[in-house]
């Protein structure tokens, strides 16, 4: 096991830079969440981290020691591919021993690792199975068979789940999570869903265009959010972002709605931000008209606009309003998010 | 959505199928109109073409004279005859040896071109061209290449070089003819096999090589356990063809030497040639050829169940 050290990388393609300076800590035994939309520059990082792609300026130490120009197979990391990447023409123990051949591990040794890893992820059954006879969630635990049998310092994996449908995926994130508690060995994981970060990382970075633009714990993010960016990224449904400025007795919307502020709001807030489930149902409340109803079941989510304003509300309760009735709402004071207009950056509030 | 006006009315009319249309919608007079012009086309140029050939063998048919039937005699002399011996011998020679070159040479090149190389679709063509050309223009080409007196390679080797002090005797005797032969039936099928490969080398998923490359292979176990046995399914498919093709070859040797000299560099089609339309012989020129089947049937099945099918590559899953 062993920390990760990544101090002001930078990647280019040619030209085309894609990471400006991400500097990301990572201690040991962590699990790290790197998330952001596609290109933002997140699998690129990780293929940095593994050797596979050189690194144009920075560093990125694993351990103590700067692997800069340490070749792939000397970082003592495995991978974690998004397609899997099983060798098709080897078994599934062959995949999972192909390391150990490598190194010209004898058979014991190679049977007892082997046996070890496929004990813990339940593959014994299937050992002697190729590839391609096995199920997607089975092929996505040899995946991770091959990298518990290297006992490596770091795992990394991008994007592992995106290939699984939706069910599955649940089932995998929690035996991700799992397994990483039972081996507490340091875990880059990338993915492009924020719900799979929020669920599964002790540090969620996120990042966008090439750039971190907050990391921390995942409640950190939801409740604080130092961005624009962060704050429309993390959560779902999304948070209500609405443009306009202070004043009127409120925060009034581009649209003419006027929103209540908290106490001791900055008077220079551009964007006002609510989550869909920071918004309450009550007598006393803004008057919206109903646009758009979608029970699911836990909660209702409601769309409803105050003037030309949208928001997106989700209640706990049952709500029985049909689009065009009228509904009261009102966004909790102390979960107003307010932020600057230019730079999107978050206002204390 | 008081602004839309009226369309005029009409009655939409209901297409009746013509008689011809009609006939057609019976499936089995459908299936066999399909299929008649391919095998009429079949009928004629292949399979009459083949029966005859086959018939021939076993008659005594010279040019100019209908022959008897005369059963397996054209065979039993061919066991007795040293040219056919000859032939023999030379063909497997010359396919054995021919497609190790081309393979060993075919996959270097196409390992190769499966880099990033700048201009990769101009190199691709560049290496097709051996292959476009026609063979006989080629063969004519190396004929001038082993020319006894204009020969470039005699020119290099003695006036710019000076290695040596005479021309080199490309086809002049036994050996060397053989060994000339087999260079350029090399040269020419190259491109099949570095193309074919190269198509085979694109479908080996990256993700593959860097796996590998994290397990810590070197560049030489990458090949050995991930390239070469993905590639094998190919590899089997592109020899079988290329054996065949090599194999019945004609208009490279007959381009070249015409089997000469002495008979030595006779391939099996070339003597049958050579017995049935100069020599009038077509009875025997006809065995000549159809004792070309069982070798090929053997090379077939060796390299389709030597090496075609693959455990891994059955099972459920399509993906």
């Amino acid at each position: 096991m062993a920390t990760v050290d990544i101090r002001n990388v930078m990647k280019a393609f040619g030209a085309v830079k894609v990471l400006h300076g991400v500097s990301v800590d990572i201690a040991d035994g962590e699990f790290v969440v790197l998330v952001g939309p596609s290109g933002c520059g997140k699998s690129t990082l990780l293929r940095m981290l593994a050797g596979l792609e050189n690194i144009t300026a920075g560093e990125i130490a694993i351990g103590p020691r700067v692997v800069n120009n340490v070749p792939p197979k000397d970082r003592d990391i495995a991978m974690v591919f998004q397609n899997y990447a099983l060798y098709p023409h080897m078994t599934v123990f062959e995949n999972m021993a192909f390391s150990m051949k490598l190194a010209k591990a004898p058979r014991e040794v190679m049977e007892a690792e082997v046996g070890r890893a496929a004990k813990i992820l339940g593959l014994e059954a299937l050992l002697q199975r190729y590839p391609r006879q096995l199920s997607g969630g089975q092929r996505q635990r040899v995946a991770m068979g091959r990298a518990i049998v290297r006992n490596p310092q770091v795992f990394l994996f991008d994007e592992p789940l995106s290939n699984l449908d939706a069910k599955l995926r649940v089932q995998m994130r929690a035996e991700i999570k799992e397994l990483h508690q039972r081996l507490k060995v340091t875990t880059v994981y990338v993915t492009h869903d924020q719900i799979e970060a929020m669920t599964m990382a002790d540090k969620i970075v996120v990042m966008n265009s090439g750039n971190v633009e907050q990391a921390g714990p995942p409640l950190e993010l939801y409740d604080r959010p130092t961005n624009l960016f962060v704050a429309g990224f993390i959560g779902s449904p999304a948070m209500n972002l609405v443009k306009g400025g202070v004043g009127g007795g409120g925060f009034t919307a581009e649209g003419g709605a006027v929103l209540p502020l908290p106490e001791g709001a900055s008077g220079k807030a551009g964007v006002y931000g609510i989550r869909p489930e920071h918004i309450q149902l009550r007598p006393d409340g803004i008057p919206a008209t109903v646009v758009l109803v979608e029970p699911t079941g836990s909660e209702t989510q409601v769309i409803a606009r105050i003037g030309e304003t949208s928001l997106t509300c989700a209640f706990r309760e049952r709500v029985s309003a049909r689009p065009g009735e009228t509904i009261h709402i009102m966004p909790e004071m102390g979960l107003v998010h307010l932020f600057e207009a230019g730079s999107g950056r978050r206002l204390a509030a | 959505m008081s602004a839309t006006t009226t369309a005029p009315a009409w009655n939409r009319v209901r297409q009746e199928p013509g008689w011809l249309a009609r006939v057609f919608e019976i499936k089995i007079v459908l299936v066999l109109a399909c299929l008649f012009p391919a095998v009429a086309l079949l009928m004629t140029f292949l399979t009459y073409p083949l029966g005859l050939g086959i018939f021939l063998a076993f008659t005594d048919t010279t040019i100019g004279r209908s022959g008897q039937w005369v059963g397996l005699e054209n065979f039993e002399y061919l066991l007795e005859d040293p040219l056919w011996w000859n032939a023999v011998f030379y063909s497997v020679f010359y396919t054995g040896v021919a497609t190790f070159g081309k393979f060993a040479l075919g996959l270097w090149l196409a390992l190769l071109l499966n880099n990033n190389l700048p201009l990769k679709s101009l190199l691709r063509a560049i290496i097709l061209l051996p292959w476009i050309v026609p063979t006989v223009l080629s063969a004519i080409a190396f004929w001038w290449i082993y020319d006894p007196q204009f020969s470039i390679i005699s020119y290099l080797a003695v006036d710019v070089l000076g290695v040596r002090t005479t021309n080199i005797d490309f086809l002049g005797s036994a050996w060397p003819a053989r060994w000339s032969l087999i260079a350029a039936n090399i040269w020419r099928g190259i491109p099949f096999v570095a193309i074919s490969l190269l198509a085979g080398l694109q479908t080996i998923s990256p993700s593959l090589y860097e796996a590998a490359l994290l397990d810590g292979s070197t560049g030489w176990q990458r090949f050995r356990y991930i390239t070469f046995p993905m590639l094998l399914p190919i590899l089997a498919i592109v020899m079988t063809f290329s054996i065949i093709f090599t194999f019945t070859d004609f208009q490279l040797v007959y381009a070249i030497t015409r089997g000469g000299p002495v008979n030595s560099t006779h391939l099996l089609a070339t003597l049958a040639f050579q017995r049935g339309i100069p020599g009038g012989q077509l009875g025997e020129g006809a065995a000549i050829a159809v004792s070309m089947i069982p070798f090929l049937v053997f090379a077939t099945l060796f390299s389709y169940f030597g090496l075609a099918r693959r455990k891994w590559q059955q099972g459920e899953g399509n993906d």
